[in-house]
């Protein structure tokens, strides 16, 4: 890091004291007890028994949470790959044909993100129920035998809370797609167009690679989101049908204070923890090689 | 140069469809929250959020969000500014490491450390309190703004700081006198985001609290929508009812929101 500016002031610590004693006491400290705990069988009420790296080990042997990440591997597809692919494409589009209305779309198509995540689930839970307006629309153009209780199915519930996740995810990557390409320079356009590039050529060529930090941006986010889909799922599935929706958050809840496997619990909070600043440093740090 | 009339008219419905997309599963509980009770009330049209605040209780859990998040945003903005007036324009043994430590906690995933959170506020006897709602808010806020606002006092004008020093002003007043009142911009940029993060927070509410009274909006609503079973109408109104105000505060003031959110994610 490059020397903060100013003068040498030990009052700074001082001014650092409050909000480093809340954010050590219930952040901190709590991320140290996770690990501390994560190495205990424990039932949240008795005596824990040390057992070691035991909880890590079930990360991988257990098919139960095996299944919880290979779940979450699925969501990322659905939160971050469709999005990103969906955004490109669309603010590519946009972003030549210099549409009016375009600050309205960003408005509209953001708003998902400020939405409470519950309520989100609420209006999906209702889309998607036996009779339902996603049903009846399939009835209605004659497609009724492919009707279903969509959270209720165990092949389409996890897809079916994927599509939220795309939902709310794509407008987030396109609203920081195009402020990317908005600051693309019209030479580098017109130079590929000089050389005879067509519109793909062109946003091989030109777009692609100057929007390559947003990318990165997008991925960290979405992947992140996609880690972290806990509301969504207690909402809509609560890990159902079966266990066919159940992803490492879920599992954190619902070890921890339902189950009574409270080490368990925190080694797959750690492990998601672990997880995310790989993937925030790995892709920030291929963002910044590939630029270099 | 304008673009064929085909491609424009390809665009606009691009337009279309992605913005129809984005806003039909609002506009289908907003429709609903609407229509008449298929739950059998009688009730129909704004009618339906009076019943639904009567069934639903959601007056007392509206009360306890915005009780949770007016001292979420107060506290922590507070906090912020003062860290990050430290770590953005002076110079100490182990601000480096200090501020790497904030940014722990951005990137830090609530799951990680509710567990423990839960279980160590169980021993003192803090779970089920409004402290144990607010607090570890306090602290995930309080990273993302010591974050904030250190960018925002490391860019801003030197100059002013060196005249306000000149003119023998200390920090504290350096601070409030000359740097915050142009500050406002990026001030309520954080101060919305952190709004938007404390209403719509699920899962610290959710393990924290027992008794009804201290339930928070989304979390009345999550439960809401397990018990009340006959019909949709009255559970939409519920939501539309806790998803209003952040949505309200985006409508007048999206721009930051939208800013926040892109640049507050473009972390070192």
């Amino acid at each position: 890091m490059s020397s903060p500016p100013g003068e040498p002031r030990k009052v700074g610590y001082l001014y650092i004291l409050p909000a480093l004693l809340v954010y050590g006491a219930f952040l901190l400290y709590p991320l140290v007890r996770a690990v501390h705990l994560s190495l205990f069988e424990w039932n949240g009420i008795t005596l824990g028994k040390f057992v070691g790296l035991s909880n890590y080990a079930d990360v991988v042997a257990d098919a139960g949470l095996r299944a919880a990440f290979g779940h979450a591997l699925v969501l990322i597809v659905f939160y971050s790959v469709l999005p990103v692919v969906i955004g490109l494409a669309l603010a590519s589009v946009l972003q030549r044909a210099k549409v009016r209305g375009l600050g309205f779309f960003r408005t509209v198509v953001f708003l998902p993100q400020v939405i409470a995540m519950v309520v989100v689930a609420v209006s999906w839970r209702h889309i998607y129920a036996p009779d339902g307006p996603l049903n009846d629309v399939l009835r209605a153009v004659g497609l009724d035998s492919v009707a279903r209780g969509w959270l209720g199915d165990y092949t389409f519930a996890l897809p079916a809370v994927g599509v939220i996740g795309t939902w709310f995810e794509t407008g987030l990557v396109t609203v920081l797609l195009l402020a990317g390409m908005a600051r693309i320079p019209r030479e580098r356009y017109e130079a590929a167009r000089l050389d005879g590039a067509g519109a793909f050529a062109e946003f091989f060529a030109v777009v692609l690679p100057a929007v390559r930090g947003e990318i990165a941006v997008a991925v960290t986010l979405t992947v992140i989101a996609a880690l972290r889909t806990f509301d969504l799922v207690y909402v809509t599935t609560s890990g159902g049908p079966g266990t066919s929706t159940s992803v490492p958050s879920y599992e954190v809840y619902h070890r921890a204070f339902e189950l009574g496997q409270v080490g368990s619990a925190a080694a797959i909070g750690v492990c998601l923890t672990v997880l995310i600043f790989v993937i925030t440093l790995g892709v920030n740090r291929l963002a910044d090689r590939s630029t270099a | 140069m304008r673009a064929p009339l085909a491609e424009r008219v390809g665009n606009y419905l691009l337009l279309i469809v992605f913005g129809l997309f984005a806003l039909g599963p609002i506009v289908t509980i907003l429709v609903a929250a609407l229509g008449p009770d298929d739950g059998g009330s009688g009730s129909s049209g704004f009618g339906n959020f009076g019943k639904a605040w009567e069934i639903g209780h959601f007056g007392s859990y509206l009360r306890t969000s915005v009780a949770v998040s007016v001292s979420v945003v107060v506290v922590s903005v507070l906090l912020s500014v003062l860290s990050g007036y430290a770590f953005g324009t002076m110079r100490f043994r182990g601000a480096g490491v200090l501020f790497y430590l904030f940014l722990v906690g951005i990137m830090m995933p609530t799951e990680a450390i509710i567990v423990p959170l839960y279980f160590d506020l169980r021993t003192l006897g803090l779970t089920d309190t409004f402290w144990a709602i607010a607090l570890p808010q306090v602290a995930q806020s309080v990273a993302f703004g010591t974050f904030w606002m250190r960018a925002y006092f490391r860019s801003s004008s030197r100059s002013l700081v060196e005249a306000a020093r000149l003119d023998g002003a200390g920090p504290w007043r350096t601070l409030w006198q000359v740097l915050v009142p142009p500050a406002r911009p990026a001030l309520v940029t954080l101060i919305v985001l952190v709004f938007m993060w404390t209403w719509n927070e699920f899962l610290i509410p959710l393990v924290m609290v027992t008794s009804e009274s201290l339930r928070t909006a989304p979390l009345g609503l999550a439960f809401f929508s397990g018990q009340y079973t006959s019909g949709f109408t009255l559970l939409a109104a519920g939501a539309v009812i806790v998803g209003t105000p952040v949505v309200l505060v985006y409508a007048f003031l999206q721009r930051h929101f939208i800013a926040g959110m892109l640049e507050g994610a473009v972390r070192e």
